[in-house]
Formats: C-alpha cells, structure tokens, sequence
C-alpha cells in the first residue's frame, strides 16, 4: 500500500473577485523509500498542495479529493484529534523559511522538545538527551549548548538544521520538505540535502521535496512531478524528465536553464506569464504561452494521459506528436 | 578597451560593538580587494552570504567610502574629491537590487519611478524627462500603456525591468547588479538575463554582477572574481575558471552547485562547515578550517594573490591540488 495516495485533489479559496482554485485535479502517490521531487515556479501550488495534505489548509480554503489517504487512514474524514496524532508525527514537514517559521520567543531546543512531548515520543526524563541527539544528527556542532540558543543567534544554515530536528524528531514514515534549501548558500545547501537523502535512506522515509531549483530536484529525488498554475503536467521518473521532456512546459523550462544554454548568447524564454486569478484560459492553461498549441488545446483542457497532461506530447526529439 | 572602474585593494572595514566595557571589533567585510571594469564586459562576484559581495557593492557606488585602497571611476580618483565632485562620479555609477519586491516605490507610477532620477539631478524640462522615460520603457521591454500603472501590477520579472530602466535613466557606464534575478522563476530570470546582456551590448555597460548561482554567472561573465570573508581566493577568465578551478574553495562552490546535468554530478565532495565569523577571521587562510588540502602552514600564513596560469589565486598550495 502506498504511504500517501492522493486522487484529484483541489483546493479553492474563497476571495473577493470570486472562487480560485489554487490546486486542480493533483495526483500523486508517495511509496515507503522514495524520494519524489514537485518542481514549479512560484503560485503554481506546489506548497500549497502539500498543506493540504497534512490539513494545514483554514478558512477561506477549501479541501477536496476523491482520495486523500496516508497509509490507510483517510485524511478527509479522519477526526481533528486523530489527525493531530499523526500529523507531526508519523508525517512531517519542513517549512519555508526558517527563521519565520521558528518562534523567537522560545529557544531552539524547547521547540524542538515541543514535538516530542506532544507524542509522547519518548519518556518525560529521556526529551532533553533526545533534543541533543537530533541536534547532533543534523550537524549542528556543540549540540548540549545550542540547543540553549534562541532562534536569531543562529545562522540561516543551522536554524533550518533545526526544523529539519524537529520534522525528524519523533521518526516520520513520510517528510514533505518545502523548498527545504531556498534561502541557503549552496555549500549549505548541498549539506542540507546530503543530510536530508541520508536519513531517508536510514529510516527509509517517503520523502516529498518541493522546490523550484530543477538542479536540486535532479540530483535528490528518484521520480518528478512538475506543476504548472495548480496543475500536475507531468510526472515522470528524474532521468526521464530531464532527458525526455514529455509536456512543453518542462521541456521549455529546461531549456531557459543558464546551464543548459552554455555557448549559446541569448536564453530561450517563456513568453508571457503565469495566468492569475482573472486571465485563466479556457482550455490548457499552458497553451497561451506554448509554441505547439493549436486550436484545440485553446478549446478543450487536457486529462492526463501517461502521466502527461497534454493533447500533443512531445516525442524523443522533442516535436509534438 | 576602455577602463571604466578601477580597484586596487580595496578594503573596507567597520568598527563594532564596544559598548560601555566591551572591547570594540573590527569587521574585515572587504579585505583587499582589486578588479577592472571594462565597458561592454561582466565582472561577476560570486561567494557565499557574509563573504563581501554586498559591501563591495556598496563601495563601488560610492555609497561608501573604502577604508583603504583605491577607486577610480573613468580615470578619476574617488577619494579626496570634494562632495559636488563625488555626486557627479555616483551619476556615472548606478545599480540594480536583488528584490524588485521592495525595491520600487509602491506609491509611484513607473513614469514617475522612471522621471524621478532626471527630477533630482535636475535634467531637462518635464516634457524632456516624460519623452526620456518613455524611450527607456521601450528599450527594457515595457509597453507604453503601462506608464500609469503601479507596481504591485506587475509580476516579479516585469518589476525587475522597471528597476532596470530606472537605473539607466542617468546614462551610467557602470552597473552594479547585487542578485538581480535570485528573487525570480527560472522562466522569468531567463527574460531578465537577456534583457541584461542586450542593454550591455547595445549600450556598452560594465557590469559588477554579484550573484551566488554559478550557472547564472557561467551564462553572463566574461570575468570571475571568487570571495571568501571578504577575500578575493580566485580570479580569471570565466571559460579558464570553470574548466579549472585552482582554489580548493572554488572547487567546493563549483561541485556544490546542483546540475540538471548526471555527467557532471561525478564531482562529489563532502563540504564540511561554515564561514568563519568576519569579526575574528582566523590568522592564517580563512578557508583552512573547511579546506581538505589544508596544512600547517595554511593555518599560520595568510595566502595572498598570486597569478597562476592566468588565474590570479590566493593559495599556497594552487600548484599541487590544480
């Protein structure tokens, strides 16, 4: 049984010009031991997707899905109280940002504590010596006086060392990490991945990573999805993707890497932008912007076909078929 | 080729702390720093947060005086000059920020965003300084109806062209780029990045691109200039730095980076550690402390630059690891 099954979720929000839904018709099934990578630039629902999932979505949002389901227990009937047991506990999330997400007011390894008393993960007397141990298995060096620290006599790097202490804290069978290393130097970076594949391989965790760096999303994560203004468009395993692009907006947002232009003097570019709450196509929502659409993808929105949600996928060589 | 700007170790220094009892510090933010801006080319500063890059920024358009070293904007010197001279090299200087977020003025209207640096430097008459802003939308690719409109209407990378115009409005030689599309979607900064390399072919700027994303800096240099605490560690060329870097520490940024690329994910190193603390930057090379080459004598002896194969490295063991 898959460890998180999600079918035809959508979440609106109720705003002043109207209902928007900000995440349409996502699928996704997470295994025990995989490492799924979401790619997509900014607003096209990946995060918020992924809240969702773990019912992190308040008023004016709204939930729905055919299927919302972690590791049997389902996730759209299940009691507040039920869902407080397993969310922080048997599924985690890293946030964004660390150094809004952690409270100032407390120090980093009460906060950290806080996750362990609330399960009951381990025994009153034993929080303190478990505080240390994580902080040590996420590298934070000299981990007995650091915990003592409060958030801001922390370095960026380290505070997200910490949320990633606190995600892991009482043992996750599923982390979703959102956009885990945005904020970070790459050399951080790189530690913070490393650490993060590391301890999925150990507790071999389902792991769900959000990001919009296509360079991170290749190098860490076993199969894609790739999510364009609320939609899944693609999902494919990660050599796949990258080297065989099936929808034209992967494949266009490959081509507008710097790294993958070397030599080249101009970069090819995506023409327009996503569309907003008001200038929503009719048919694909890709199709104002993509250089194969014809009169039908203008008309007539795509289902997902192969994994793909497109009328015309492209080929090997990347020509529409 | 003309030299539009000229450093010659530059260094900038602040004094901290202190208080009633304490002993005061000093940051080394830009400790020694040389570079030459040629019209038409891209010097790219690439290094870590807290490494320099911003501060150096900021000395290059003299918004703040070097503690030491020298500057030289077209041949004139920078230090010494009296204010109303200094106000005329800031012209020639001009620079674009990282976050086009907060770095327009919500409250004004891309014309007038656009009009103010010729109101303040007291260019022409209105209808002049209307006729200029409007040239300049159409030459970042803004459309003239959007003249009215405020910032908030525009997406992150439209907003990064009104922060781009605005900056070209005196007629620079000179722009500092501090992170222009870090703050942008792959598709957008892909727009941004072409807009950039366009205006500086056609215009012949100089650009001072700082950035920490090596595959941007790998699209848009033609020079490369490595910091670390403040130091520069490596200079050269951007084909002969990328296809060999010498210092050990350009190496670790290079094999950091992530790559869309599985031929290139063969570079794996393990990266240990942190940048030091630029209040008590250790005695010897700064980078010893994460460096796998380092010896005796990195920790005791401080490297300073020195050419190698056309690199200029700040190593004392570049020869051997390269």
């Amino acid at each position: 049984m898959a460890l998180l099954e999600i079918r035809n979720l959508a979440v609106e929000f109720a705003t002043a010009r109207g209902r928007f839904r900000a995440v349409d018709g996502v699928d996704m099934t997470v295994e025990a031991g995989e490492v799924l990578g979401v790619v997509g630039e900014s607003g096209s629902g990946k995060s918020v997707s992924m809240l969702a999932a773990m019912g992190l979505i308040g008023w004016p949002g709204k939930v729905t899905a055919d299927v919302l389901r972690f590791d049997g227990t389902d996730l759209l009937s299940v009691s507040p109280r039920q869902r407080r047991k397993l969310v922080g506990k048997d599924m985690a999330m890293i946030f964004q940002e660390p150094m809004t997400s952690l409270n100032p007011c407390y120090p980093v390894g009460w906060q950290i504590a806080e996750a362990l008393r609330a399960h009951h993960a381990v025994p009153k007397e034993r929080v303190q010596h478990r505080v240390i141990e994580l902080l040590e298995q996420v590298g934070i060096p000299d981990p007995s006086r650091r915990a003592g620290n409060f958030p801001h006599q922390m370095s960026g790097g380290m505070n997200q060392r910490v949320m990633i202490a606190m995600a892991i804290a009482c043992k996750p069978r599923l982390l979703i990490a959102d956009e885990p290393t945005t904020a970070l130097d790459v050399t951080i970076q790189k530690q913070i991945l490393d650490l993060l594949v590391d301890l999925q391989r150990q507790h071999g965790m389902g792991l769900v990573l959000i990001t919009h760096d296509m360079g991170v999303v290749a190098e860490t994560a076993g199969r894609v999805q790739v999510m364009y203004a609320g939609q899944m468009v693609e999902q494919q395993a990660t050599d796949g993707l990258f080297n065989t692009p099936r929808h034209p907006y992967t494949a266009a947002l490959l081509d507008a890497l710097p790294e993958r232009a070397i030599g080249r003097h101009r970069l090819p570019t995506i023409p327009g932008t996503v569309p907003g709450i008001d200038d929503r196509p009719a048919g694909c929502l890709f199709s104002p912007r993509c250089k194969f659409a014809t009169a039908r993808c203008a008309a007539e929105a795509p289902v997902p076909q192969a994994g793909v949600r497109c009328h015309t996928p492209l080929d090997d060589a990347g020509a529409p078929r | 080729m003309t030299v539009l700007m000229q450093a010659h170790d530059v260094v900038r220094h602040y004094k901290v702390g202190g208080g009633l009892f304490g002993t005061p510090g000093t940051v080394k933010a830009v400790d020694g720093v040389s570079f030459s801006l040629l019209a038409g080319k891209t010097l790219a500063v690439v290094g870590e947060s807290g490494c320099g890059k911003s501060t150096l920024a900021r000395v290059a358009t003299l918004l703040e005086p070097p503690t030491a070293g020298e500057l030289t904007i077209d041949g004139a010197a920078t230090a010494g000059v009296d204010a109303d001279t200094r106000r005329k090299l800031r012209l020639s200087v001009q620079m674009v920020f990282q976050n086009p977020y907060g770095s327009l003025n919500p409250r004004k209207t891309v014309g007038a965003t656009l009009m103010e640096p010729l109101e303040i430097n007291q260019r022409g008459d209105a209808a002049a300084r209307a006729q200029a802003a409007r040239e300049m939308m159409a030459q970042v690719g803004l459309r003239d109806d959007q003249w009215g409109r405020y910032p908030h209407m525009f997406s992150g990378g439209q907003r990064q062209r009104i922060a781009i115009a605005r900056a070209l409005m005196l007629n620079p030689r000179v722009v500092v780029a501090d992170e222009p599309v870090s703050a942008l979607d792959v598709s957008i900064q892909a727009q941004v990045l072409n807009l950039l390399m366009d205006l500086q072919e056609r215009l012949g700027l100089a650009y001072l691109f700082i950035s920490h994303d090596l595959s941007v800096v790998r699209h848009i240099a033609d020079e490369v200039m490595v910091m670390y605490c403040g130091r520069p560690v490596e200079q050269a060329a951007k084909a002969d730095l990328f296809a060999q870097p010498r210092h050990p520490y350009t190496r670790m940024l290079l094999a950091a980076t992530p790559s869309v690329d599985p031929a290139r994910r063969q570079l794996q190193v393990s990266i240990k550690g942190e940048l030091p603390s630029p209040l008590n930057p250790p005695p010897g090379c700064a980078f010893a402390s994460r460096c796998a080459h380092a010896t005796a004598r990195c920790t005791a002896e401080r490297p300073d630059p020195r050419p190698l194969d056309g690199h200029m490295v700040a190593c004392h063991h570049a020869e051997s690891i390269g």
